[in-house]
């Protein structure tokens, strides 16, 4: 299928049988006329929520849900459900649908599939009309799409796997304050990850102290530091003190390195008036980059990142609380919805998996949610988790940040798995250096750059990577030690949410 | 000081062989290398000086080394960058930029505090050759 078809159109196969598939797909249920009305309750089926004959149209919002349906439920009947109560539908008929374009308005489950090995689940694809939802608000979309259903009775469980923006709604939206090519403009830095840490420990240090942590980092080399997501204004450490101190820090650095630096202001706060006030004096400071939690929520998220767009601030978004609902295969929200959203939302930076790192993320599916942040395009591909084609319309590239648990020793992987847009973040891996800090943040640079420098002259980096880091450690004393301590630090756990298609191998012709 | 903006700044200077091996690199992306200069190096000037433009549908790096080895011949006494452009739509910018050139001493930023309102600090970072005309900084000619 050609890329710059906008219209291009895919719809997923799945791998159950074509017995299977036609059973469960062939019979529209709708009741028509007088008797759809008839006062009294009648099953979503019936009602116009299941149209297997529906061919979604191209400005249509799809979302495939996985729907466990109770013991007994007809697969069809609780998809509809889902339908109908994530778009028009009630529990009983009720006359005044007759006082609109009713069929219009019904969200129309097209299509339901076994999911593959998972007995009583199903995948259900369901197509919203466009005109269900207001231009440019994630809240609006997202209290159609899971305001209402999740906890509907019928339902064993439910969960949000992906969407299929149409270029329409994309188009609504700001998109990132800044994008990835601004970024690294502004930032100064081409051809390789950007490298940060979260300072530590998260609690307790006073301002003079957190900015001493911020200060070792950066000179040692880093790109950036990060306030952790708790880190807002305790007795501690009030804000104004975090500012001021790593303000410092930052120039300090900038001056001794004559590179840009930053340190994610995290400016999440109770009110949006406290919000505003914080992410001000950031830029009164000059910083050039703030933070924000998801937990502050969707509309919040929006009016930042309308702020940083204002005010040249590059906008972090620290993904705090996700794991609540992203994490479970049968219930909840995918992350890659999730990321879908905030590229629509506006913020930068997204906390996104680091594959090898302490952090839950299958590698088939953390590349899905990459590919999400930053192409243009997202081919369906079943084995990442992707659902859909996806068109972003030259809506800006959002960076996905990998944190949690990783060290130099790792870096020939991280840079095969993330690629070289994405922000490294070793927090431990920097700060828990034997020799201190400004050598955890050199080795990380020297280990980085090494890695670059044997990718770009052609070399096989993964199966080589430990060679060039061991090289690269012969003239940096700093990488050498970091290669010793955290040597046989990996960690290797089973995934809970992975791709349930896998590529099946076929014979070339 | 060593100024470390660019992307291989933390390894050791590479040779004019690697630097060949990173142009090739550029080049097979269909990128477009410029060599540019300076004797500013403030971290916020981003305009440096082009050694002219960028080489356009060149395929062999020997032609970037060749108009390299001239550009230090007249600055060798500077910092000399080289950068990729990658014209491909949704990038339009550079993909690689490092430095292949330095000064013999590199005396760095003076950092100027300007004090404010409240404790507010106004930083200002200026580079210590600076102090001096263009063309006669880093002991030019």
């Amino acid at each position: 299928m050609p890329q710059n078809d906008l219209m291009a159109r895919s719809i997923p196969t799945s791998r159950c049988t074509p017995q299977e598939e036609t059973s469960m797909n062939q019979h529209s249920m709708t009741v028509r006329g007088k008797d759809r009305y008839k006062s009294g309750v009648m099953e979503y089926k019936k009602m116009g929520y299941w149209e297997p004959d529906y061919e979604p149209k191209d400005t249509d919002i799809i979302a495939l849900f996985r729907v466990t349906p109770q013991d007994g439920v007809d697969p069809i009947e609780a998809s509809a459900a889902v339908a109908g109560e994530s778009s028009t539908a009630t529990w009983t008929v009720v006359w005044t649908d007759r006082l609109t374009a009713a069929e219009k308005y019904r969200a129309k489950c097209y299509r339901v599939d076994p999911v593959p090995n998972s007995p009583g689940q199903y995948f259900a694809y369901i197509a919203y009309d466009l005109d269900l939802f207001e231009n440019g608000s994630i809240a609006n979309l997202s209290a159609s799409i899971i305001g209402n259903v999740f906890g509907f009775k019928p339902l064993k469980a439910l969960r949000l796997e992906d969407m299929r923006l149409p270029v329409a709604y994309v188009k609504t939206f700001q998109g990132p304050a800044t994008g990835i090519v601004v970024e690294r403009e502004r930032m100064d830095k081409f051809g390789r990850p950007l490298l940060g840490a979260t300072v530590k420990p998260k609690l307790g240090l006073s301002g003079r102290n957190y900015g001493r942590v911020v200060y070792e980092a950066l000179k040692g080399g880093l790109d950036f530091t990060k306030d952790d997501e708790n880190i807002n204004s305790q007795p501690f450490m009030h804000w104004r003190e975090r500012f001021l101190y790593c303000m410092e820090a930052v120039n300090k650095a900038q001056a001794a390195s004559g590179e840009i630096k930053g340190t994610y202001l995290n400016v999440t706060a109770g009110t949006m008036e406290d919000m505003y006030e914080r992410a001000e004096f950031a830029k009164e400071l000059g910083s050039v980059i703030i933070m924000i939690d998801l937990v502050i929520g969707y509309t919040a998220i929006q009016s930042m990142a309308k702020w940083a767009r204002r005010n040249d601030m590059i906008l972090h978004l620290h993904r705090a609380g996700h794991s609540t609902y992203t994490r479970q295969r049968s219930h909840g929200v995918s992350f890659r919805v999730i990321a879908k959203w905030m590229r629509l939302a506006g913020v930068d930076h997204i906390h996104a998996g680091t594959v090898v790192g302490k952090l839950e993320g299958d590698p088939a599916t953390t590349r899905g949610y990459y590919d999400v942040c930053r192409e243009d395009f997202n081919p369906t591909r079943l084995e990442h988790g992707v659902f859909f084609d996806q068109h972003w319309a030259s809506l800006n590239r959002l960076m996905p940040v990998a944190s949690g648990g990783i060290h130099a020793g790792q870096m020939h992987q991280l840079l095969d798995h993330l690629g070289e847009d994405v922000i490294l973040q070793f927090g431990g891996g920097t700060i828990g250096h034997p020799m201190g800090i400004q050598a955890g943040a050199t080795a990380n640079r020297v280990a980085l750059e090494a890695m670059i420098l044997a990718r770009n002259e052609g070399r096989d980096y993964l199966h080589e990577g430990p060679e060039i880091l061991a090289k690269a450690a012969e003239t940096c004393t700093p990488l050498k030690s970091a290669l010793e301590v955290w040597k046989n630090v990996t960690f290797n756990y089973e995934s809970t949410d992975m791709p349930d298609y896998v590529p099946t191998p076929s014979v070339a012709m | 000081m060593r100024i470390t903006q660019g992307c291989f700044s933390f390894l050791p200077d590479l040779t004019d062989e690697q630097i060949s091996r990173q142009v090739q690199y550029c080049l097979e992306k269909g990128w477009a290398v410029n060599i540019e200069f300076t004797d500013d190096p403030h971290p916020r000037n981003n305009f440096w000086e082009m050694w002219g433009l960028p080489m356009f549908d060149l395929r062999d790096a020997a032609g970037v080394l060749m108009e390299l080895t001239e550009c230090r011949k007249v600055y060798g006494d500077r910092y000399i960058r080289l950068s990729a452009f990658d014209s491909s739509h949704g990038w339009e910018s550079v993909r690689l930029s490092f430095i292949v050139n330095r000064p013999k001493d590199e005396p760095g930023f003076r950092l100027d505090r300007h004090e404010v309102a409240g404790r507010n600090i106004r930083y200002t970072t200026t580079p210590y050759a600076a102090d001096r005309p263009e063309g006669r900084r880093y002991g030019g000619l």
